[in-house]
């Protein structure tokens, strides 16, 4: 079993494809109409034949609740891995992107969270070089 | 003044103002994540949110709404109602 697709919910499916492509430089994937929605993923330019992220349409009236809960108490609905954490959070406050949460050390690794503008939190990661991880892989 | 000294009367929240004097301005999931990663604690995030509102109705936390989240802040006045009270002083030898 291996994890193809995960998604995120978005207020608006181009404006998100705008944020996720232009400002986080993710590749688009798939782009197939779907009555008035589409089927729009993305994938990291790293790993083209890696997990997809759907951009889900919000439309479903239980998703407001639920991400005005999480995202009040801060708390993310995604985490990227990034090899510079500090390098993307200058990179991305340059471009407006807003943080709840500025580059933590928490030890194993640096993580951050910000307001993709979608709608929803999401946690930037580096984990640290570590020999225990490099002979896990 | 009561609630202050109970609020101080307790290790997590003690560790929870640490972490605000350090990085004022957290939200409940960062706040969770420090104390969980930095000291091993493994509550539950109900009661590190109680944990935060005995702070808060000490007056010792305030929290502040920036765009959708909540951020939580350090508030030293209630403290210094403490050393204004019985303010520190050099002791005189008879």
């Amino acid at each position: 079993m291996r994890i193809a697709l995960t998604s995120v919910f978005v207020d608006d499916q181009r404006a998100a494809l705008t944020f996720y492509t232009e400002v986080l430089g993710f590749t688009k994937r798939r782009d197939i109409p779907l009555g008035d929605n589409f089927w729009l993923t993305v994938v990291s330019p790293e790993s083209i034949d890696g997990p997809e992220l759907l951009l889900e349409p919000s439309d479903h009236h239980a998703v407001k609740p639920y991400r005005d809960a999480l995202v009040e108490d801060g708390i993310p609905l995604a985490q990227f891995a990034v090899d510079d954490l500090e390098a993307e959070h200058a990179r991305l406050t340059s471009k407006g992107v807003v943080f709840t949460q500025s580059p933590t050390d928490v030890g194993t690794a640096v993580v951050a969270v910000f307001d993709d503008t979608c709608g929803n939190l999401i946690q930037l990661i580096e984990e640290k070089a570590d020999k225990n991880h490099a002979d896990a892989r | 003044m009561v609630h202050v000294f109970r609020a101080l009367d307790d290790e997590t929240r003690r560790l929870v103002l640490d972490e605000l004097s350090v990085r004022d301005g957290q939200t409940l999931f960062e706040i969770c994540s420090v104390l969980t990663m930095r000291h091993g604690l493994s509550l539950t995030r109900q009661a590190i949110s109680q944990h935060l509102g005995v702070l808060e109705s000490a007056g010792l936390v305030v929290t502040e709404r920036r765009g959708r989240s909540k951020f939580h802040y350090f508030n030293p006045e209630p403290l210094a109602e403490i050393t204004g009270r019985w303010p520190t002083r050099k002791r005189t030898e008879q």
